[in-house]
């Protein structure tokens, strides 16, 4: 039986709280390379998390949704994807696109106002977009194309327990099961949107179990065991790439998790939580999880760990001066992308912007 | 003219154009789909889509749940992954759940990813009044998508111009919002070519010439207004220039100005509201480039700001011949 045909209310789990393996569980056939770099992917993305939280702190870069609490979530999900896979992700998932090959600079650029930094170009990823469950639309249209175009890729696409309650949340999971297109639906369950918990979204006992109404599977797992995650989301991935008259190609996985921060750097979230709560969630921690686990195993030996410590702040303080040393984008950026080819209109507005700037300067223009 | 009489025509109704332009766009490119409600097997609930789901099977005309933002949200994913999905919206009263979807996502997809997306769908809509339907079947909201960014907004008012607008609407490379004057849809037909072609987007088209009243309209509007001009010609020697604007974002500026220039007195005829319509932008658009040609206020002929009332009063709402003669005697009597 898979892992992905259970009860949607039964929890999937492979370790507990210590990183030990769960009774009766098996751990997912990665070697150790590939164990070790989803330690690492966990591990950069926390630093790089409180390092673009600071940045923000000091007036270097603007509002910024931050994710620590749910690396093995992200990491764990983002490497059950093959390669020509594609990943259609929630405005959090700076670790999971990392993951799957996206520049650091890059996401710290889109975060410090650049428009460049979501461009993507030469990566399975699609733009980051903020309004919330929209894209589980996109989602559900691009896995429809590509099964259209005869293709075997599947779709995974990310968002929030919030968005379990927008309509096209709805929308998109039944289009996806009515048109059986192969998507996979991860829905972050970090208890808080914003400061609206997850019983006041929905009165079902789990997310995963709406997926009955669809149609198709529901699986709920531990969404800050990594190497949990990492099975259910591999088995969804392949079933979505199967064809199979007997069942339907789409999976809603509820990874039950919780965001250590704020919802955004804009809000405190001790108004509208406990820190009692916050301390038992931290006890779940995936990062300590998953290297007590490697740690046992004799994958990994302190040496390692702080060699991966340092390899990881590392990468985020080079990356960061990246960004920063990028120049502001050109003012005629603004007009660029608006349409293929330039209405009139634009043309005279952009032309209109730049004898703004040379009569005043854009010291004068922009005090 | 004489290059289109040797060509092979049908004699067609305006939704009869939709259909063959639509037939003629699948035909020469498999990456077109068409998808929604009623579109498949029942052919469209005004059979604009008829026959199609016969010629090009269920993959490529779809009938999808009833849900408009699911479907115009996951026509956004197909565009971008490269297909071109023309997605039927039943009625433009029924376009709202799909607004966010068109605006956030299929307008912005393009400067979002910088040109690396885009989105190359086409929303049709049979949208204005005057067909005795229920409520929310007579809306005319193109205001809402001219305002948008990253959109275009096309409306047709000939058979002729209904294939031509509609073959290009599909091979834009952005997403386009094609609304069809459904009171006009069978109520004239047109010669027009079997073989596609098309009429370029973003270009007005003069219906009548004249020196004393620029008339400035769109879809339906376009039968009562050139009524009003006929009539205004015959009986008082008042000469309109009529200009079809057609595509309403991007707007012909030049042929607005040019007609204006010539006349110096406009008259703006739509059936939406007035207030926030199309007309105070073309009103605007006059007073910033051509005052020094003006000889009378430029006059607004529209629908009533009011919610579409139910049909036993939907005749005193949409403007006619005799209310759009009113106003064009008043600017040009000034």
């Amino acid at each position: 039986m898979s892992t992905l045909q259970r009860d949607p209310r039964e929890q999937v789990r492979v370790l507990n709280e210590e990183g030990r393996v769960v009774d009766g569980a098996t751990v997912p056939a990665l070697d150790d390379d590939r164990m070790v770099e989803m330690y690492r992917n966990m591990k950069l993305a926390r630093h790089f998390d409180q390092r673009a939280v600071s940045l923000q702190r000091q007036g270097r870069m603007g509002t910024y949704p931050p994710l620590s609490g749910q690396e093995g979530a992200q990491v764990g999900s983002a490497m059950a994807l093959d390669e020509t896979d594609w990943m259609v992700p929630s405005y959090r998932e700076h670790g999971a696109a990392y993951a799957r090959g996206l520049k650091l600079h890059q996401t710290l650029r889109y975060w410090m106002g650049d428009e460049r930094g979501n461009e993507l170009r030469d990566l399975n990823i699609f733009p980051v977009a903020v309004p919330i469950a929209t894209q589980v639309l996109h989602a559900s249209g691009l896995a429809w194309a590509s099964k259209l175009k005869g293709e075997r890729k599947a779709f995974m696409c990310y968002f929030g327990d919030g968005a379990t309650s927008e309509g096209d949340f709805h929308e998109g999971l039944n289009f996806a099961g009515v048109f059986d297109v192969p998507a996979v639906f991860f829905c972050n369950n970090n208890q808080w949107a914003i400061s609206v918990p997850r019983e006041r979204q929905t009165a079902s006992e789990t997310i995963s179990q709406k997926a009955v109404a669809y149609g198709f599977e529901g699986v709920q797992v531990d969404g800050m065991d990594p190497l949990a995650v990492y099975k259910v989301a591999r088995e969804a991935v392949e079933k979505a790439k199967r064809e199979d008259p007997e069942e339907l190609r789409p999976t809603l996985i509820e990874a039950v998790q919780y965001r250590f921060g704020a919802h955004t750097t804009a809000d405190d979230p001790s108004v509208y939580r406990d820190d009692d709560e916050v301390e038992r969630w931290k006890a779940k921690d995936p990062i300590p999880r998953l290297e007590s686990y490697l740690y046992e195993q004799g994958v990994l030996d302190q040496e390692r760990i702080d060699a991966i410590q340092e390899s990881v702040e590392e990468e985020v303080a080079d990356a960061i001066e990246t960004a920063e040393s990028f120049e502001r984008p050109e003012p005629a950026e603004i007009f660029a992308h608006v349409y293929d080819g330039m209405p009139k209109r634009l043309e005279q507005q952009m032309q209109y912007l730049e004898q703004l700037r040379e009569r005043h300067g854009d010291e004068e223009l922009l005090e | 003219m004489s290059q289109q009489q040797q060509q092979s025509t049908q004699n067609l109704t305006l939704v009869q154009a939709v259909r063959d332009g639509l037939y003629g766009e699948m035909e020469r490119d498999d990456d077109v789909i068409v998808l929604g409600e009623d579109v498949g097997k029942n052919g469209g609930v005004f059979r604009a889509t008829q026959g199609l789901y016969d010629e090009f099977g269920e993959q490529r005309v779809i009938d999808t749940p009833l849900a408009e933002s699911g479907i115009v949200g996951t026509s956004v994913g197909m565009a971008a992954y490269g297909l071109k999905p023309v997605a039927e919206m039943q009625f433009m009263g029924f376009i709202y759940p799909a607004f966010d979807q068109i605006i956030s996502h299929a307008a912005r997809l393009r400067t979002r990813s910088r040109g690396r997306f885009s989105c190359p769908l086409v929303v049709r809509a049979p949208y204005g009044g005057g067909i005795r339907a229920p409520e929310h079947h007579s809306e005319s909201k193109e205001a809402f998508f001219a305002h948008e960014p990253g959109l275009k907004v096309v409306i047709p008012s000939t058979p002729y111009d209904t294939k031509g607008l509609l073959a290009s609407a599909i091979r834009d490379p952005d997403p386009v919002i094609f609304l069809e004057p459904k009171l006009i849809y069978r109520a004239f037909r047109e010669e027009v070519p079997d073989e596609t072609y098309t009429v370029p987007i973003g270009e007005a088209a003069t219906r009548r010439e004249g020196d004393d009243v620029s008339v400035f309209t769109w879809g339906a509007m376009t039968r009562p207004t050139m009524e009003a001009a006929d009539h205004l010609a015959e009986g008082e020697g008042i000469e309109c220039d009529v200009v079809d604007l057609r595509t309403l974002s991007p707007i012909d500026d030049e042929a607005i100005l040019e007609s204006f220039k010539k006349t110096g007195r406009a008259v703006v005829v739509h059936e939406a509201p007035k207030t926030g319509g199309l007309a105070g932008e073309i009103t605007a658009t006059i007073q910033e480039e051509a005052l020094l040609y003006q000889k009378a206020p430029v006059k607004r002929v529209t629908g009533f700001d009011t919610p579409f009332p139910l049909y036993a009063l939907e005749d005193y709402y949409l403007p006619e011949a005799a209310r759009i003669a009113d106003g064009i005697r008043e600017t040009y009597e000034f």
